[in-house]
């Protein structure tokens, strides 16, 4: 058994161990903002809606934040192997297969989030192989921040093996990949955690009612090493990322948004 | 005593550069018939004002067609005018690499747009015979380069490079100002253009009424420095030589030092290994490769500069030569990374019966500094470097397949970004505006949809989309968006952008191009255009 999947709170628990197993497992549940982070995630998404890229780059960027405050911190302590600066100006490749170019377009620089924008590398693959193979070469790439992978369908060339390959570089380089699949079937992977995303229905704006909110989806992590299952709703607001548990489930955490600080 | 050489500066004007490299740019085209004149035919520019006459051939002259005209009046004076582009880049080029070629008549030599060279020929001319002889030579050459006549030069031989100048353009030919003579004295009868003045320094000289350089000098001396205080107060404001005729005549005779930027050849970094025994096979090319990218790395380390291009040729024993070309993101000489990109590009490779030579040449070299060499197992713990990634994918997938979107100013939401290479500095750009909304990502081809509304102008009701409908829950809009008159024909329609949510939460951006009845065609068809995230 993974020892990473035990809880790693270093107070002694005082509950009784009914409580204790709710707290173990609430300790375990996934939120935005935790401090370590799977490199090789796998993301279902439908192939007509944008809400595949839009929830990669959503973690991308929570993943990022976390990434940056830490090496704040590190900078107070005096013992800071990389300053901020650094890290907010290294490049986010995407790479998209032709296929996923054609159902979903693009990434389009302005409706990028404003960190971003003047980061991005954008690959235009033409075969499944061609993708395999750009994602490898930048999950390699020491100067970048992450890698976004876009493949539509079920291509034979990602078949476990492949995605092994990807997950194993992805650690060994310590370069997070988010490997967004469009109109696939949850086939064989070794991804660390797999997402299934639909769009959800917006909140109403503060202003106009009828016009479509921020961006929220509809996420459900079927496949997780070090979580258990569930489904949120999440959303970007500001700076950070809140997940909302979906109604229905009968969980304790209402709000586990990110960041009690 | 001195024993140093008086200085000696030969300036070469070629009078037709422009006509002379159009002429043999169509002889390569296609054999013309070496007898057949000139037909009468001017060079031009577009400007804002419409074409304008850059230089215009013996029959063009003849027929009325002079520089600086404008088209449409040479036209009305010679209506069988023949036009032809001008190609001051090119000329420019040319006189460049005529510039090192010169270096045969004397150790420097500088270049004197648009159409001139100057040669520093001091101490020099009796290994042609003499000033004289060697005048002769030069124009023979001259004549003699590219055939068709070569080129019309007119050289001269002076003490300084503003006497040789205007002896060249405005002198007798072959003439030799010798250093005992006094400049002023035989320089006296050339106009003042000769001193080589901007064209507003010399209108303001014309109606002054001096005309000759002996006028000018002329009136220094008459009043014992009045007359060039008169001239100094003049210009008072013109600190550029070509625009105060006082420095130029200090220049011309020599109290005013006037440096010469020479052209110095750099020949690209080359290594070659020619083979004792020609290869067929591909390892023993791979060790050659792994030799020369090796030795290419040496050479380029010692010049301190890195290979943004480099060519490998390899010479085949019946004498094919097989060229790869390679580019490179950022300025290297990694041998290892030379190698593998060079794998890729040696697969399709016919030795035939053998190669002899490989040749590699870094055609296009930055400055690079010394680094901390990249020891193997370094690289395998801290992964490759952004440059050497980028290098990778490009060669794999091609040039276009890796870019990065930069900000374009246009309202057009498809224009409004364009796609260059990855670490090409970003354009200087306006910040962008903020307060509409832009979706994630945009489709290539904006995609037709079928749309119920209530009214023509109105909201969006109902669309299908990919065989799907969706039901609009939520809109926002509409957001217009003229077309760019300056650029799009005039029956362009309109755009008018809604931002829209269906029953499932799928967030859209979509538009209908056209209103109803604006004149410009029939109901306005509503496409899709965006993917919100």
């Amino acid at each position: 058994m993974d020892p990473s999947t035990f809880p790693t709170t270093g107070e002694p628990p005082a509950l009784a161990p009914d409580a204790l197993v709710g707290a173990a497992v609430s300790a375990r549940r996934w939120r935005p903002g935790l401090k370590s982070h799977p490199l090789h995630s796998e993301i279902f998404a439908p192939g007509g809606e944008g809400s595949g890229g839009a929830l990669a780059l959503a973690l991308a960027l929570d993943m990022l934040r976390v990434e940056a405050e830490a090496a704040e911190e590190e900078a107070r302590s005096g013992r800071s192997p990389k300053s901020r600066e650094v890290l907010e100006q290294r490049s986010v490749l995407w790479v998209q297969d032709r296929a996923a170019l054609r159902l979903t377009g693009r990434p389009y620089r302005p409706g990028l989030p404003p960190m971003l924008r003047r980061r991005l590398i954008h690959v235009a693959a033409e075969t499944p192989e061609d993708t395999l193979f750009a994602l490898e070469e930048g999950v390699r790439c020491r100067d970048l921040a992450c890698v976004i992978g876009e493949i539509a369908g079920n291509p034979k060339a990602l078949d476990f093996t492949a995605s092994r390959r990807l997950t194993l570089t992805a650690e060994r380089h310590n370069v997070p990949l988010f490997l967004v699949r469009l109109d696939a079937a949850p086939d064989l992977s070794s991804a660390r955690m797999r997402w299934r995303v639909q769009a959800a229905a917006s909140p109403p704006p503060l202003w106009n009612a009828a016009a479509p909110g921020p961006e929220s989806w509809q996420a459900e992590l079927f496949r997780a090493r070090a979580h258990p299952p569930g489904t949120w709703t999440l959303r970007e607001e500001g700076d950070t990322l809140h997940a909302l548990a979906a109604s229905g489930e009968g969980k304790v955490a209402a709000d586990t948004h990110i960041r009690s600080a | 005593m001195s024993t140093d050489p008086p200085r000696r500066i030969m300036a070469i004007w070629l009078a037709r550069l422009a006509i002379d490299r159009w002429r043999q740019s169509r002889r390569a085209a296609g054999p013309a018939p070496e007898a057949e004149p000139d037909p009468p035919l001017a060079l031009i520019t577009e400007t804002a004002h419409g074409p304008r006459i850059d230089a215009a051939t013996d029959a063009g002259l003849a027929a009325g067609a002079r520089p600086g005209m404008m088209l449409a009046d040479a036209r009305t004076l010679c209506p069988h005018l023949q036009v032809a582009p001008s190609d001051p880049a090119g000329d420019l080029a040319f006189l460049e690499r005529l510039a090192l070629w010169a270096q045969r008549w004397g150790p420097w030599s500088a270049l004197d747009a648009p159409d001139g060279l100057l040669v520093d020929v001091t101490a020099v001319a009796h290994l042609f015979g003499g000033e004289r002889a060697l005048l002769a030579d030069v124009e023979e050459r001259c004549a003699g380069l590219g055939g068709m006549g070569g080129l019309i030069a007119r050289a001269a031989i002076a003490p300084t490079a503003g006497a040789a100048w205007a002896l060249a353009h405005h002198g007798p030919p072959r003439a030799i100002l010798a250093p005992e003579d006094d400049p002023l004295q035989r320089l006296s009868d050339l106009p003042v253009a000769a001193l080589r003045l901007d064209a507003d320094v010399l209108l303001v000289l014309r109606r002054l009424g001096i005309k000759r350089l002996g006028q000018l000098a002329g009136i220094e001396e008459e009043s014992e420095g009045a007359g060039r205080d008169a001239i100094h107060r003049r210009f008072r404001n013109r600190r550029s030589p070509a625009a105060n005729p006082l420095i130029r005549l200090d220049q011309l005779v020599g109290r005013v030092p006037e440096p010469l930027l020479p052209v110095v050849a750099t020949p690209p970094a080359l290594v070659q290994r020619r083979l004792l025994e020609p290869i067929r096979h591909r390892d023993p090319l791979d060790i050659v490769m792994r030799d020369l990218a090796q030795d290419m790395m040496r050479e380029l380390e010692g010049r301190g500069e890195g290979a943004r291009r480099l060519e490998l040729g390899l010479w085949r024993v019946d004498g094919e030569v097989v060229v790869r070309r390679l580019e490179f993101a950022a300025a290297t000489r990694d041998p290892a990374h030379i190698c593998r990109l060079f794998a890729a590009r040696l697969d399709d490779v016919d030795a035939g019966f053998g190669i002899e030579m490989v040749r590699l040449r870094a055609s296009w070299a930055e400055p690079l500094g010394l680094g901390q060499a990249d020891l193997d197992e370094a690289a395998e713990e801290h992964g490759t470097s952004l440059a050497a990634c980028l290098d990778r994918l490009s060669v794999r997938l091609g040039e276009q397949a890796v870019r990065r979107p930069v900000p374009f100013a246009s309202h057009i939401p498809e224009r409004a970004q364009r796609w260059q290479p990855p670490l090409a500095p970003e354009p200087p750009a306006q910040e962008e505006l903020t307060f509409h909304a832009r979706p994630l990502k945009l489709l290539d081809r904006p995609e037709k949809i079928a749309v119920l509304y209530a009214t023509p102008d109105g909201y969006p009701v109902q669309f299908r989309w990919r065989g799907k409908v969706h039901e609009v829950v939520r809109v926002e809009g509409p957001e217009r968006i003229a077309p760019e008159w300056w650029r799009e024909k005039g029956t362009t329609r309109l755009r008018d952008y809604y931002r829209i949510e269906d029953g499932a939460g799928r967030r859209y951006w979509i538009y209908r191009l056209g209103l109803h009845g604006d004149g410009r065609g029939g109901l306005p068809d509503w496409f899709l255009q965006g993917l919100c995230g």
